[in-house]
């Protein structure tokens, strides 16, 4: 057990220090909503409707941006290797990693949605909606996205791909995040049908995640 | 202990890299494997760390804990350092104690030993490249595995790097530890020769 949480707290440090890149993703979360109303044009009704894909489609991206280098850097410095050779369950090793990607990459846009929310005229209520549609449903990116990212540790330039491969796995995801936040603002579907498939989803890739990404690790390796 | 191979087939990229390769080492020994470029020396070294799979053959360790594979009882001292710029140097080596597991030594006497007192708190990022590879050589003594397989290890450190790693190969061997090493250069100690062909 201290194996993992001794790989989370690392990961955490790398990416909260100097050039680990934690923040990249809500300064994109940042720019993409708020130069939405300035696109789309002062109408406060038309904001509040879109509002919630907004600030979904940010947070879809903004973990997207960060995602490829979660195996990349350790595959490019060797430490991939032991973390392979050694005694802890490489599935455990990814769920970990994965783990701490989510605290400190996904976490942010999450505490971030409420400032946010105020720049697409969204209430009280709609925002925590969103935000609790996010709180719930960005695991779910973080380890579907690692999988790709674990795929593409053994090509060179695997960015494109990682987008390639992991965005069809997401759109579920974006649409009952939506969907549920719609429905706590304007209704009328019950909050409780799409929010439960999203928390569904989420327990899915909780537990195919790690595994389809170790086995990919583990083939990869050359 | 005893550390075997037999008929090793090598084969990467759809090219043959060696074929029907048999070696052995036993407790207290060196196996040095030379060779030109090209002939196969860190092929066989990931193969037996378990980070490439042989197209044939077996790797075998007789005589080590029965409840652990052979890449969770081996040290891999590869090309690539495994360090963080963002970490000190102190919390590269305590983080990878605390992963690998096991057997644990004191952290800072294993800096000690490698002559990196001085640099405890310095992050990794500054360090030269003689530097980084004794932090990885501090890695092998803060960790205990009776296996350690070294590619290139004395690459980049100086004369006085060099004698100080033929002392702590010297304790390891001594401690009932196999070593085989992937080498050019003289390690500096006795050791068994595994000359691998030319490229095939």
């Amino acid at each position: 057990m201290t194996a993992l949480a001794e790989l989370i707290r690392r990961d955490i440090k790398i990416a909260l220090r100097v050039g680990g890149g934690a923040l990249i993703g809500v300064l994109f979360f940042l720019t993409v909503t708020v130069l939405m109303p300035f696109a789309i044009g002062p109408d406060l009704a038309l904001l509040t409707r879109l509002g919630p894909a907004i600030l979904w489609l940010g947070a879809l991206l903004a973990s997207l941006l960060t995602l490829d280098r979660l195996f990349t850097a350790d595959h490019e410095d060797g430490s991939l290797d032991l973390i392979v050779m050694g005694r802890t369950p490489l599935e455990l090793a990814c769920a970990a990693k994965a783990l701490a990607h989510w605290l400190a990459a996904g976490v942010p846009l999450i505490a971030a949605t409420p400032a946010l929310g105020l720049m697409l005229n969204l209430d009280a209520a709609a925002t925590s909606a969103v935000a609790l549609t996010l709180l719930v449903g960005t695991p779910a990116l973080t380890f579907t996205g690692m999988i790709g990212a674990a795929l593409a540790v053994t090509l060179h330039r695997g960015g494109l791909l990682l987008a390639v491969l992991v965005l069809p796995l997401s759109i579920p995801v974006l649409i009952f995040g939506v969907a549920a936040s719609q429905a706590a603002i304007t209704g009328p579907l019950s909050f409780g049908t799409p929010f439960s498939i999203l928390c569904a989803l989420s327990l899915v890739s909780l537990v195919v995640g790690p595994f389809a990404a170790a086995a990919s690790l583990r083939y990869g390796l050359d | 202990m005893r550390l075997s191979g037999r008929q090793i087939d090598c084969i990467r990229g759809g090219r043959s890299v060696f074929a029907g390769l048999d070696f052995e080492a036993f407790s207290g020994e060196v196996l040095a494997v030379v060779g030109p470029n090209g002939s196969g020396k860190t092929s066989l070294l990931r193969l037996i760390a378990g980070l490439l799979v042989p197209a044939g053959g077996t790797v075998d360790l007789e005589g080590g804990e029965a409840e652990l594979t052979l890449p969770e009882q081996s040290h891999y001292l590869g090309h690539r350092d495994a360090l963080k710029p963002a970490l000190s140097v102190h919390e590269n080596l305590a983080f990878w104690r605390d992963f690998l597991g096991g057997a644990a030594g004191d952290l800072s006497q294993s800096l000690a030993a490698v002559g990196l007192g001085h640099a405890t708190y310095l992050p990794a990022a500054y360090l030269s490249a003689g530097q980084r590879r004794r932090l990885s050589i501090a890695r092998l003594l803060v960790v205990r595995r009776p296996v350690w397989l070294l590619d290139e290890p004395t690459s980049a450190l100086d004369t006085a790097g060099q004698d100080l790693f033929a002392g702590v190969m010297r304790e390891h061997l001594a401690g009932g530890g196999i070593i085989i090493a992937a080498t050019h250069t003289p390690l500096g100690i006795d050791a068994r020769e595994l000359r691998m062909g030319g490229a095939a």
